[in-house]
């Protein structure tokens, strides 16, 4: 039973890092239509910031988490700017090549810079974080990414849903052309939705090099386990996507657990392809409301 | 110019993907608080003007070949409309464009896009007050509401953007006669009550005349007639094509070759 909780626990707080991956990922998506591949690289990117301001400026903490924030957001809004832009009115595919590039061009980058080895952020979690309760016993990290996670999906949940800029968001990518004429801003609203899903990504790379270590290929992979989820929750739900982390955190943990650890990189992709076959818009992909 | 003008069209023509000219040397005076509609076929043009007006002819790769638009002094013609829009040009889009996915209040919410940041309770106010049937559906999701629900909604959003000049495209589309009526008298009241000048573009030309102050008619892309709405309702031409009541007072027949002759002269 102590082994049962673990595994739960482990897992949610697994589901919780996936969501906040696949935030980013479908926040892009619902305002433009663009399946970003460069998400891996963005949360990469993100990792690696932190990692060089924490451990090699040494600089505090929350300074260093600040900054990663902040550099990453800016970062989104160049992305957006010098590569996107051109692109608009451009055919889908064309974006969704030019994304595959940036990954690509991300993760060189990277390796150039840091080398295939494995690096890992200095232990700054407060002890109490550590969580006992009769024989469980649930490391520090996995609780950091649980309140992390939770912080950081709440407010986007508020931002979307109560903040003006938020549900300008939402108008354009419900219905462009009269989000256009009411004077929404639709290039700030895509740059915006850029900068904002790089600093999500980053931020789940930082969890994410908690939980693990960071390392370029990992990192960077991981940006492919975010599909499975998006696919589970529906590519075009902010709610879809917490709940599709969620479930594939814990299939993973479970599998992992109690089948067998070799299983366990397999198996999300086994579920997507389920998905795919019984409900392809997933578990809560925009029904088109028609009226008749 | 004179002092009580909002918007001069001088001129203009406009062209679709460098080749497709839809306005030829189109020119309008628009005065300040009136009621300004606009008449004509389908594809003579009207909702082109309304677009070139309010610079949402970008999108679709038109483009203001010659003219200008003056709007209070500034030249607006090919304007983004992010920068039309903050002068306080709003056009109400042609079939009802709500927010599909967001409530109704937060469909009134995104009219406030060119005045971000400033306080819009008041406005929300005014809107249910000319629009009461919105007040029962605030927080239900703007895809369910009936077709009357949806124009009121549109055209409230619009007002939540404060316009000075609001651009109407055929409020009327698809609705109920009853309702029809309904939406007319309120946009009525707004120009009345709130002075907003509006620019309306109409099918049902028996009621656009009714509550315009100035009628311009289009077709093929020209203006072929203007005037006060009260004369353009007596105008016989008018009369016969556009409010479907021959000279001498009944429903008249497409039989009528003569009329399909007469019409020909205009173009």
């Amino acid at each position: 039973m102590e082994f049962f909780f673990q595994i739960v626990i482990t897992g949610l707080s697994l589901g919780f890092l996936y969501a906040l991956a696949a935030l980013g990922f479908v926040m892009i998506f619902k305002s433009s239509s663009v399946l970003n591949f460069a998400h891996g690289g963005l949360m990469a990117i993100g990792a690696f910031l932190f990692l060089v301001l924490s451990a090699w400026a040494r600089l505090p903490i929350w300074l260093a988490f600040l900054l990663t924030l902040i550099g990453s957001f800016s970062l989104g809004f160049i992305i957006e700017r010098f590569f996107l832009r051109p692109l608009i009115g451009e055919a889908l595919i064309e974006v969704i090549m030019l994304t595959l590039g940036l990954f690509y061009m991300i993760k060189g980058l990277l390796l150039f810079i840091f080398g295939g080895d494995l690096y890992s952020y200095p232990d700054f979690l407060p002890p109490v974080l550590t969580f006992h309760w009769g024989g469980i016993e649930v490391t520090g990290v996995y609780v950091a990414t649980f309140i992390i996670g939770l912080i950081f999906l709440g407010l986007f949940g508020f931002f979307f849903k109560y903040s003006s800029q938020g549900i300008y968001m939402r108008s354009v990518a419900d219905n462009q052309p009269a989000a256009m004429a009411l004077g929404v801003h639709v290039r700030r609203v895509f740059a915006l939705s850029w900068a904002i899903a790089a600093l999500v990504a980053a931020m789940s790379g930082i969890v994410l090099g908690i939980i693990n270590g960071i390392n370029v290929h990992e990192v960077s992979d991981i940006g492919l386990k975010v599909f499975p989820v998006v696919i589970l929750g529906g590519l075009d739900s902010i709610g879809g996507a917490v709940l599709g982390g969620i479930i594939i955190g814990l299939l993973e943990t479970f599998t992992g657990g109690y089948i067998s650890t070799g299983l366990r990189e397999v198996i999300p992709y086994i579920a997507l392809i389920i998905i795919l076959l019984i409900k392809p818009y997933g578990l809560f992909g925009l029904v088109e409301i028609e009226r008749v | 110019m004179e002092n009580n003008l909002l918007l001069q069209i001088n001129n203009i023509s406009v062209v679709y993907s460098d080749v497709i000219q839809i306005l030829k040397a189109v020119s309008m005076d628009v005065r300040k608080s009136q009621i300004v509609s606009l008449l004509g076929s389908n594809g003579a043009g009207k909702t082109t003007t309304l677009k070139a007006i309010s610079g949402l002819l970008k999108p679709e790769n038109g483009k203001v070949t010659e003219g200008t638009i003056d709007y209070g002094g500034h030249n607006v013609q090919n304007s983004a409309p992010e920068t039309i829009t903050r002068l306080g040009i709003i056009q109400v889009m042609e079939g009802r464009q709500a927010f599909k996915y967001l409530t109704v209040e937060e469909n009134l919410r995104v009219g406030t896009a060119t005045r971000w940041g400033k306080p819009y309770k008041k406005d929300l106010e005014m809107v249910y007050h000319y629009f009461a049937p919105l007040v029962a559906r605030k927080s239900s999701l703007a895809g369910y509401c009936s077709g009357g629900e949806l124009q009121m909604l549109v055209i409230g959003r619009a007002l939540m953007a404060q316009p000075r000049l609001l651009l109407l495209d055929e409020p009327s589309l698809g609705l109920a006669p009853l309702l029809v009526k309904e939406i007319f008298e309120i946009i009525k009241r707004i120009n009345e009550e709130q002075g907003t000048t509006l620019m309306l573009v109409e099918q049902n030309a028996n009621m656009a005349l009714q509550i315009a102050h100035f009628g311009y008619v289009m077709e093929n892309g020209k203006i072929v007639l203007e005037g006060d709405a009260k004369d353009l309702r007596e105008n016989p031409d008018v009369k016969e094509f556009y409010l479907g009541v021959a000279a001498s007072g009944t429903i008249k027949s497409y039989k009528d070759v003569k009329a399909y002759k007469r019409r020909k002269r205009w173009l």
